[in-house]
């Protein structure tokens, strides 16, 4: 199973197990990182599980869908190139040793 | 008495009691923390019960989070426990089992239950109600088979629950005792929008009608008699409204009026050491006239992380949480962002594309509550405007939407 990095706004970095199939968002949730939110539970309404991928994987994660792109806009923090909402992101094998970096608000 | 270290005792195990815990440990409160959640499982999520959880219902996600989570932080969850009696002068709860549990604070986070169907036939097997997982998984169950479905009840519960039954290939009649759906929660503007794309996906919708009785035979439904005729049905899903379950504070003798009431701290106006958050309290908000009590997820987490915050020291100030709400009827997504009274004047905003929509809710000239139909971005918009002084005026609106006046002030701002 793929392993995770979420860096927090602090520079600590917390390592965590994702399970395929599932979305980024989880792996943060069920791993208690803090800074993930995510009010909706993962239904792409509130905008509350925003990342900023690593730039070296930003392409490797690919850009938002449609309604993603739209809600970045109104994300609490600013909304840089790589950000994606961890929701929208599948976890497959080959995002192993991913990092993301979580902002400073998501409400 | 209670001693210093008799630490937090949460009352509830839905999503409010999580949120209270998560943010305890969170913002590094170190003494005892116990929760009570009365079912004998995980707390887990329920926005998608209605919406899809039975059809995947064990599937990834439906548990906030893992049993590690609250062993790693120290937080004792009493699976399968009730909290029986509240003695406030000794500050100890008593469970169901007469086990007496001390407290420094204690948190009623015990959530609401269904309001019962009032007519005959209701405890006929094939007639559910939805609250619990369990519930959930019940419902799935009997929709495999269903072929003619009768929602009772037109509010989000009962949209959401046509909707899959619908998808499931079911003929479905949500019957609705109101003149129209949603008749407290959304705007008229809004609902004929809303229902005109239900019926577009071949849910049949009842207005103004009564369900008089639910006939069965050999205990099972298949019939529902309503004021405007007979509906075939072997299977009803109703969903008439919930109370919220404050009991226990009642019965303590602490001020309760549908919810446990408190102040703008979230405490008891009765106790201070007792607060009572999510669906059970009834509480001031700056954008309400007088006291309200909100159902959903964002009042609870939102209230939650407050009072968790609070007693670990490092929360001060009101609650004051701009309120929002969603619901996914099938392929409509439903936002709701502030608090429109019945008296605002109402504005329809056409979407950028067919399937769009909002409307701007306005009083004394500034915008209060914006409601869209498949339309998260704007809906986002919304609730960072809402949030921002000055407000919005319906002249800033002219022409615009919230979305592009939002970009334009963040553009203004990052400028500045």
């Amino acid at each position: 199973m793929p392993i995770v990095i979420f860096e927090l706004p602090d520079g600590t970095q917390r390592k965590v197990t994702a399970d395929s199939g599932t979305v980024l968002m989880q792996a943060a949730v069920s791993n208690g990182v803090d800074g993930i939110v995510a009010e909706c539970g993962g239904n792409a309404s509130c905008a509350t599980c925003h990342v900023y991928v690593d730039e070296r994987h930003g392409e490797q994660v690919g850009p938002p869908n449609d309604v993603e792109d739209e809600m970045l806009d109104f994300t609490a923090a600013e909304r840089r190139p790589t950000s994606r909402l961890s929701c929208q992101v599948q976890v497959s094998d080959a995002l192993d040793g991913l990092v993301v970096h979580i902002p400073e608000e998501q409400v | 008495m209670s001693g210093t270290n008799a630490g937090v005792v949460v009352v509830g195990g839905g999503q409010a009691g999580f949120s209270v815990v998560q943010a305890l440990r969170g913002a590094g409160y170190e003494g005892p923390v116990t929760v009570f959640a009365d079912e004998p499982r995980l707390p887990y999520q329920r926005p998608p019960l209605s919406k899809k959880a039975h059809t995947e219902p064990e599937g990834p996600g439906v548990d906030l989070v893992p049993e590690s989570f609250y062993r790693e932080r120290d937080i004792e969850l009493r699976l399968g426990e009730y909290v029986a009696a509240l003695d406030t002068a000794a500050c100890a709860v008593t469970t169901g089992s007469g086990e007496r549990v001390p407290y420094e604070h204690l948190v009623l986070a015990t959530g609401a239950r269904n309001r019962p169907l009032p007519v005959p036939g209701a405890e006929l097997a094939g007639v559910h109600a939805l609250r619990s997982l369990d519930d959930a998984l019940a419902i799935g169950r009997a929709l495999t088979t269903a072929r003619d479905v009768v929602v009772v009840g037109g509010g989000f519960i009962g949209l959401e629950l046509a909707q899959v039954a619908q998808a499931g290939g079911a003929r479905v009649t949500v019957v609705e005792l109101a003149d129209r759906l949603l008749s407290r929660a959304v705007s008229p503007q809004l609902e004929e929008h809303l229902r005109e794309r239900h019926e577009r996906d071949g849910v049949r919708i009842l207005t103004g009608t009564a369900v008089e009785r639910i006939e069965g035979t050999g205990g099972q439904v298949h019939r529902v008699a309503t004021s405007q005729g007979p509906l075939p049905a072997d299977l009803v899903l109703y969903g008439v409204g919930a109370v919220p379950r404050d009991e226990l504070a009642r019965e303590a003798g602490l001020a309760v009026d549908d919810g446990v009431i408190v102040d703008e701290q979230l405490r008891s106006v009765s106790d201070p050491r007792v607060f009572a958050v999510g669906d059970c309290a009834r509480y001031p908000h700056p954008h309400a006239d007088g006291l309200i009590r909100l159902e959903s997820v964002q009042n609870a987490i939102d209230q939650g992380a407050l009072i968790g915050r609070r007693i670990a020291g490092g929360a001060a100030g009101p609650y004051e949480s701009l309120p929002w709400f969603w619901s996914d009827q099938g392929p409509v997504k439903l936002q709701i962002a502030g608090l429109r009274a019945t008296t605002d004047e109402v504005r329809v905003v056409p979407g950028d594309t067919p399937e769009r929509l909002a409307t701007y809710a306005f009083r004394d000239e500034r915008l209060v509550a914006v409601e869209t139909l498949n339309w998260p971005a704007e809906h986002l918009a919304a609730r960072r405007l809402l949030q921002q002084d000055p407000p919005v005026s319906p002249a800033d609106l002219a022409g615009s939407t919230l979305g592009a006046l939002a970009r334009a002030r963040r553009t203004k701002e990052v400028r500045a």
